[in-house]
């Protein structure tokens, strides 16, 4: 027990200045910045942390293989077990009817034996080719507060019905959009829930929209009125403790409009699926029977920063 | 200070040493660069240099890209205090993000910019006159929020650089060259490398990424008739620049 000293000096902290404490699901990162989880531990770490509240994730689909699917079922389901609020937009004609398919968390690791059976491995990993590089306790670190933030999540078992017809969802379906401007006063009054001051933040909203490529009825000018409304997004989203992913159909843009996307993109990933019984892979990749798909990171988000 | 390290950068553009005039007054910078290899630093470097102490120039930073708090931390990691110049006059930052011309005619929404640029430049005393940039961050989003009409954006593009005859100010833009290179005809790319005297293009190695070097920057200066081509490393205070195969320049 330290004894109280007295002040010898005139200067004495401004605790004020302190970190503010934030809402379940944040955390404090460089440069101001707030991050939340992914839903998936690995994909946090590779990115720094997580993704930066005010920033849009994009993520190109591989037009064979659904495995962005897995990446919104997680990020979903993060934050529906946080607390978060979530907007869910989907050309589906019954958006809501996803919900079903979210994962719950996995059992955490104290109910069960110290034993990891790597058979029973049911969640999302990442193996990413530098993790031998990174020292075992940086990888395993702050295992005690992790729920809080992040959680392994067990794609077999579905998401407790609780969470998912709470007050906190909204679900639209492109369908029942006429033009995009729907689409952006809906993600405008979601946004609106969050706005950004200097102090602690109670909550934070995720946005996620599967699949945004041109609506059936297509007309001249559509392709600058979908990057206009990804731009606005962006600037909304920026304003706000929220994060937006959308993902999209790369094949079905000009390779002109593609690239114009990639860079309205603060973090850019890829998805790619892994053809079976490719011999070459297999002898180049560890555990290639358990791998689905390549994970691309294109470009992380830098806010307030110039490095990575 | 951090002189040293930039200088190949500093080098190629004249402003290695402190000289009247501003070696960049007049003229018009092009920077490009692309998803792989981000373009942006460049930016905050000649930002940095425009409101160095030594001079009296004033800068007016259009953002279409991000909004001023971000600009803010970089440049005060680099050393420049954004906040106070703005207070003190040098600085004047037009947030655009927002701008969004399906609700005005794109014409009408870049006339009126052009119209405030003008505003600002003439309300400065006559003898800061000389030495204004103008900074547009990016102008892909440009093209963006005119809704596609790349013709507006060139014509306001020529009216800047009006500005820099009637005014001897400098115009420095980013822009993204992958977007164009896909194009059957890349006319506005083409147009912009066309308009500028100095063209920085940021691209990544030809090896792919690594640690150690983020990319390599091309200095065409077609007043000097010269090229430079060199690496980089972008940290959060400094670039540093260096030629290929050493590590310090």
């Amino acid at each position: 027990m330290a004894a109280a000293k007295t002040r010898t000096s005139t200067f004495s902290r401004n605790l004020s200045t302190a970190a503010p404490s934030h809402g379940p699901g944040l955390k404090c990162g460089p440069n101001g910045t707030v991050f939340l989880s992914s839903g998936i531990p690995d994909l946090d770490k590779i990115l720094g942390g997580g993704f930066p509240l005010g920033s849009l994730v994009m993520v190109m689909e591989d037009a064979e293989a659904p495995h962005h699917m897995l990446l919104l079922r997680n990020f979903m389901a993060q934050g529906l077990v946080l607390g978060q609020h979530l907007l869910y937009s989907s050309p589906a004609r019954d958006p809501r009817g996803f919900l079903g398919t979210l994962p719950s968390p996995a059992a955490s690791k104290d109910d069960k034996s110290r034993e990891r059976d790597p058979d029973q491995e049911k969640g999302l990993r990442i193996a990413w080719q530098y993790k031998k590089y990174f020292g075992e306790n940086q990888l395993d670190g702050q295992r005690d507060g992790k729920h809080e933030y992040s959680n392994e999540f067990d794609l077999r078992k579905p998401l407790e019905r609780h969470f998912i017809n709470g007050p906190r969802i909204d679900c639209v379906s492109i369908q029942d959009c006429p033009d995009l401007s729907t689409l952006r006063d809906r993600c405008a009054t979601f946004l609106s829930q969050f706005p950004r001051n200097d102090g602690s933040i109670s909550c934070a909203g995720r946005i996620a929209i599967q699949s945004f490529c041109a609506p059936q009825r297509a007309y001249s000018n559509m392709e600058w009125d979908m990057l206009s409304f990804i731009r606005s997004l962006k600037s909304m989203v920026r304003s706000s403790n929220s994060v937006a992913i959308i993902t999209f159909p790369p094949s079905l843009l000009s390779p002109s409009f593609c690239k114009r996307w990639q860079h309205m993109a603060d973090t850019l990933l890829s998805v790619k699926a892994i053809q079976d019984e490719d011999k070459e892979l297999a002898q180049l990749l560890t555990g290639y029977q358990d791998m689905v798909g390549f994970l691309n990171v294109h470009k992380v988000a830098r806010i307030n920063t110039q490095v990575y | 200070m951090n002189q040293r390290s930039s200088n190949l950068l500093d080098e190629a553009l004249g402003l290695d040493q402190v000289i009247e005039p501003w070696p960049l007054r007049g003229r018009v910078v092009a920077i490009e660069d692309q998803v792989d290899t981000s373009g942006s630093f460049v930016l905050h470097h000649l930002l940095k240099r425009s409101l160095s102490p030594n001079s009296s120039n004033v800068a007016i930073f259009i953002a279409f890209s991000q909004p001023f708090s971000h600009y803010d931390r970089i440049l005060r990691k680099l050393g420049c205090n954004l906040v106070s110049q703005r207070d003190n006059s040098r600085f004047f930052f037009f947030d655009m993000l927002k701008l969004q011309c399906p609700g005005i005619t794109p014409e009408g929404g870049l006339i009126a910019l052009y119209g405030k640029i003008h505003k600002t430049i003439s309300a400065l005393p006559e003898i800061s006159w000389k030495n204004v940039s103008i900074i547009i961050d990016d102008l892909s989003l440009m093209e963006v929020a005119a809704n596609g009409s790349s013709d507006y954006v060139l014509d306001f593009l020529q009216y800047c650089r009006t500005l820099t005859s009637e005014f001897d100010c400098s115009l420095i833009t980013l822009n993204h060259e992958d977007i164009y290179s896909n194009e059957d005809r890349p006319t506005f790319l083409i147009q912009m490398e066309y308009l500028a005297d100095i063209l920085i293009k940021a691209e990544p190695l030809a090896t792919g990424l690594a640690t150690d070097v983020h990319g390599q920057l091309t200095v065409s200066n077609k007043g000097w008739n010269k090229v430079s081509n060199f690496h980089f490393k972008v940290k959060e205070n400094v670039v540093e620049c260096f030629y290929p195969g050493r590590s310090r320049g």
